[in-house]
């Protein structure tokens, strides 16, 4: 029997739209000091699997249906409240995504991380705070006494991840949950958590159940991984065989669809080429292995082509600067420089993506929007096929509105929740005067639809009526309806899983063959950026440290920051796990 | 926070100015004088009257001794209509309504808090569906409905409660209750709203997976945010109750401050009408500047003078 024992759990949501199978049927075990991976896209039952576990799902509309949960030998599933909670933060811990909305604005940083010890155990608080201040310098937060005090949103988001390790490891549980606990952070930052989490692992002897969307993050730190889908556990096995020899279509599609730095075809693979579904008569859905997958594979690779060069240059930046001020008001706190942008030359050729990869706040977001001059630039000029941008009054840039484009990165945020897609298509055409009446502008949205791989049948449909993926989608139809040249893509794909993904980037591929786009491809996932660019510019505090030739810059970095931006990537191929395991 | 206090109180001054001038014209701007009655008085004597109040001064010297006068002798001008220093009038009469507000101002925390903290814990339950409903019922009946019915129901069967009236140290029941009771169910609702936004953030599961028991996690993790909203009314609000309200005060007799509001306008009193208002207006400066500074107590993020990261 092991430490921890699920087996067939089911918990289904019920609400007026029916029953969701969240969690179906799934058994798995985890022993004591081993870290297990649950992998899967949102929506698979992941997170629901653990607050099933520990109680923690609203009730209704969940239920759990069935199943037992044995820890430590007895059964935990529907525990008296009371009892469960003497289990709950004591010997199972939990850990969240995001650190920021996870830990309590209001409180500051060392009540947070001492409270659990207050409710479990019988010590004055003196104790518990001391014991507290040794966890927060165990997990390595710098000047940790003279911190402590600090309120959430004076730490940084790494900083604040540590602190909700250290809350979760204070009482020295049996069992970490760890529910997406690096995805928020940054590759440096997300490199440093891991291996704490290791660290911990090997010093306390806590088992991990690691909750991630990303394979590769997985392969960093995993000793054993179990796949879901949809309710399901469609695979598990050790580490190891999963990506040496994934047997389930399903996993197969996964490990195929992230582009990691060898990826060579110009078109990814997505889980469709792998994946039947198929739903039975009961409802529940059947996955069967594509038969013609390896076929589909092979046309993909048959199509590895450099993409054409083009020696015109459509976007000169030169010397760019954005500069923020804050403060400086009448008695108010001294005036503030944030230098955002600081100093940025670059261009782009036509027909081209350059990438641009860095850290959050590296100022590479407002970048772009300078360049479109949504936000105003301090100084430096930016030159769109010939003409300046920067002295251009609104009138005047409207012309440059119509040919350069923004895709974000929340496409539901994006979208006017009250418009229809109809609506949100043909607004920008009226704008800028294109299609000749309402009838050329509704067929022409209904091009684009097909285009972006919708189809009129959306056009009446609201925002909140899409999934993520169609929503970007619906966001890149919007960025074409004023026939762009070029486009800025901010984050577009960061919000979404792999699978997805794969299809979006499929799909600017595809328009770029197709209409000789131009695209900044702005990112902080080096492998994404890796796969999508010509070439490649590495940001970092507002300035430009490195740009290159996206072949180059990978294999050949020079500057110190670029080295430890792709050392610190999870590179999930077999190469480094084999390392890792041996 | 010394510098955001004063930086404050130096923006409460321009605001009382602007309300200074708003009121001097607009009192300036209605139809007759102080001294127009229907009895039969005499031009001489107007004209005296006019000469004793500073009255026959043109118009921008008027404006301008008015507000110098406050500063250099804290004198607010004298009362038209009741031949008394506008100082002592409001010295007199604004005791009684900060009695009467803050009497009010308990009413309506000790009841709309809790129900609203109740609501939100049983967010759509049977409990809060008719609290809510209550509360509703509070906002919408006027004062003047509830006074009276009090007045009937309560302070005539109830021995020690008199229906008007005030001297006696239990005199200020009644009509705060009456004052207090629309505070309390705006309270109720913008409490319960405030909870349950809190409820719903992540650090609340956080909360419940570290073990804690739920009412300890409502009153250690929710309540602190979700009294934010509920604190921002109540800077204005209390400013309100402690002011004076004309309705309650002519139900139920009290000599508040409310009255001379109203009589002051209606007589034409501009000197009582300015003081009144400017008093007013001090009232709210100070009673947001107050909600403002706790709610930066409650809310370390919106604290002055830390640089957030």
């Amino acid at each position: 029997m092991s430490f921890l024992e699920v087996k067939n759990l089911k918990t289904y949501f019920h609400t007026r739209a029916g029953t969701t199978r969240a969690v179906d049927d799934i058994s798995f075990s985890l022993d004591k000091g081993e870290i297990v991976g649950v992998v899967g896209e949102s929506g698979s039952g992941k997170s629901v699997t653990c607050h099933s576990i520990l109680g923690l799902l609203p009730q209704p509309p969940a239920k759990i249906e069935g199943g037992n949960v044995s820890f430590d030998g007895g059964e935990i599933l529907g525990l008296d409240p009371p009892l469960l909670r003497a289990i709950r933060g004591k010997r199972i811990s939990m850990i969240f995504q995001d650190p920021m909305s996870c830990l309590n604005p209001y409180l500051r940083i060392l009540d947070q991380v001492a409270e659990p010890i207050l409710v479990h155990e019988d010590v004055t608080r003196e104790e518990a705070e001391s014991r507290a201040m040794e966890m927060l310098k165990k997990v390595g937060i710098r000047d940790a006494e003279g911190r402590a005090n600090s309120y959430p949103h004076e730490f940084s988001g790494g900083m604040r991840q540590r602190a909700m390790i250290a809350m979760a490891l204070v009482t020295k549980p049996d069992i970490l949950f760890a529910d997406e606990p690096t995805t928020a952070l940054d590759v440096t930052v997300q490199a440093r958590i891991l291996g704490l989490l290791r660290d911990m692992r090997d010093e306390l002897g806590v088992a991990v159940l690691f909750i991630s969307h990303d394979l590769g993050v997985v392969a960093d730190v995993a000793d054993r991984v179990v796949v879901m889908y949809n309710g399901k556990i469609v695979e598990q096995t050790d580490v190891l065989s999963l990506f040496e020899n994934p047997s389930h279509p399903y996993v197969k599609g996964l490990l195929a669809c992230r582009p990691t730095f060898e990826t060579k075809y110009h078109t990814l693979p997505t889980v469709e080429d792998f994946l039947e579904t198929e739903t039975s008569s009961d409802g529940s859905l059947i996955l069967r292995e594509r038969p013609d997958s390896q076929e589909r594979l092979a046309a993909l690779e048959r199509e590895v082509e450099p993409s054409a060069c083009s020696d015109i240059t459509l976007l000169q930046v030169d010397a760019l600067k954005v500069h923020f001020q804050s403060g400086g008001g009448f008695l108010g706190k001294p005036l503030e420089v944030v230098k955002a942008v600081d100093g940025v030359n670059l261009q782009i050729q036509k027909g081209q993506t350059l990438g641009l990869v860095g850290e959050s706040g590296c100022g590479k977001t407002t970048m772009g929007r300078a360049i479109l001059r949504l936000v105003h630039a301090t100084g430096g000029d930016v030159t769109y096929d010939g003409s300046s941008l920067t002295s251009l009054s609104g009138m005047e840039l409207l012309p440059f509105r119509k040919r350069m484009q923004i895709i974000f990165q929340d496409p539901y945020a994006s979208l006017n929740p009250r418009m229809t897609i109809e609506q949100a298509l043909i607004e920008p055409m009226i704008v800028h005067g294109l299609g000749a009446d309402l009838e050329d502008r509704r067929s022409r949205v209904v091009d684009l639809l097909e285009e972006v791989g919708l189809s009129s049948a959306h056009l009446r449909r609201y925002p909140h009526e899409f999934s993520g993926g169609q929503r970007q989608r619906l966001c890149v139809a919007r960025a074409l309806a004023v026939e762009p040249e070029f486009i800025v893509c901010d984050e577009c794909v960061s919000a979404m899983d792999v699978s997805v993904q794969a299809q979006v980037l499929n799909l600017l591929r595809e328009l770029q063959d197709r209409r000789g786009l131009t695209y900044l491809f702005i990112s902080h996932d080096l492998s994404v950026v890796k796969f999508v660019s010509d070439e490649v510019a590495v940001m970092q505090a507002g300035r430009i440290v490195e740009l290159n030739s996206s072949e180059a810059l990978y294999q050949n970095p020079r500057e110190e920051y670029t080295k430890e931006l792709l050392h610190a990537v999870p590179r999930g191929d077999l190469e480094t796990l084999r390392q890792r395991l041996h | 926070m010394f510098r955001f206090i004063l930086g404050r109180l130096l923006q409460g001054l321009l605001v009382l100015f602007a309300l200074y001038t708003i009121t001097f014209f607009l009192a300036k701007a209605m139809p007759g004088e102080p001294f127009t009655t229907e009895k039969n008085v005499s031009e001489t004597t107007k004209q005296y009257l006019r000469k004793l109040y500073g009255l026959d001064k043109p118009l921008p010297a008027q404006y301008i001794i008015y507000p110098s006068k406050i500063i250099t002798d804290r004198d607010f001008g004298v009362s038209t209509s009741k031949g008394r220093p506008v100082r002592d009038i409001i010295a007199q009469s604004f005791p009684v309504s900060l009695i009467l507000g803050l009497g009010a101002m308990s009413f309506a925390i000790g009841i709309g808090i809790p129900i609203g903290i109740i609501s939100a814990v049983r967010k759509n339950s049977w409990v809060d569906w008719s609290l809510m409903a209550v509360a509703m019922v509070g906002i919408c009946v006027p004062a003047f409905t509830i006074g009276p019915l009090l007045q009937i129901l309560i302070a005539a069967n109830v021995p020690g409660l008199k229906v008007a009236g005030w001297g006696n140290p239990l005199d200020f029941l009644l009509p705060a209750f009456t004052l207090g009771l629309v505070s309390a169910a705006y309270l109720a609702r913008l409490t319960r709203g405030g909870v349950l936004e809190i409820l719903s953030q992540d650090f609340i599961r956080t909360a419940h997976a570290k073990g804690l028991s739920p009412t300890r996690v409502i009153l250690k993790h929710g309540l602190r945010g979700g009294l934010l909203p509920s604190v921002a009314y109540l800077g204005p609000a209390f400013a309100a109750m402690i002011s004076g309200s004309f309705i309650v005060e002519t139900i139920f007799q009290v000599p508040g401050m409310g009255q001379h509001f109203v009589n002051a306008a209606i007589s034409r009193d501009e000197f009582l009408l300015m003081g009144v208002a400017l008093f007013f207006g001090f009232l709210i400066i100070m009673m947001n500047l107050i909600s403002d500074i706790l709610t930066g107590i409650l809310d370390p993020r919106v604290r002055i003078g830390k640089a957030a990261q």
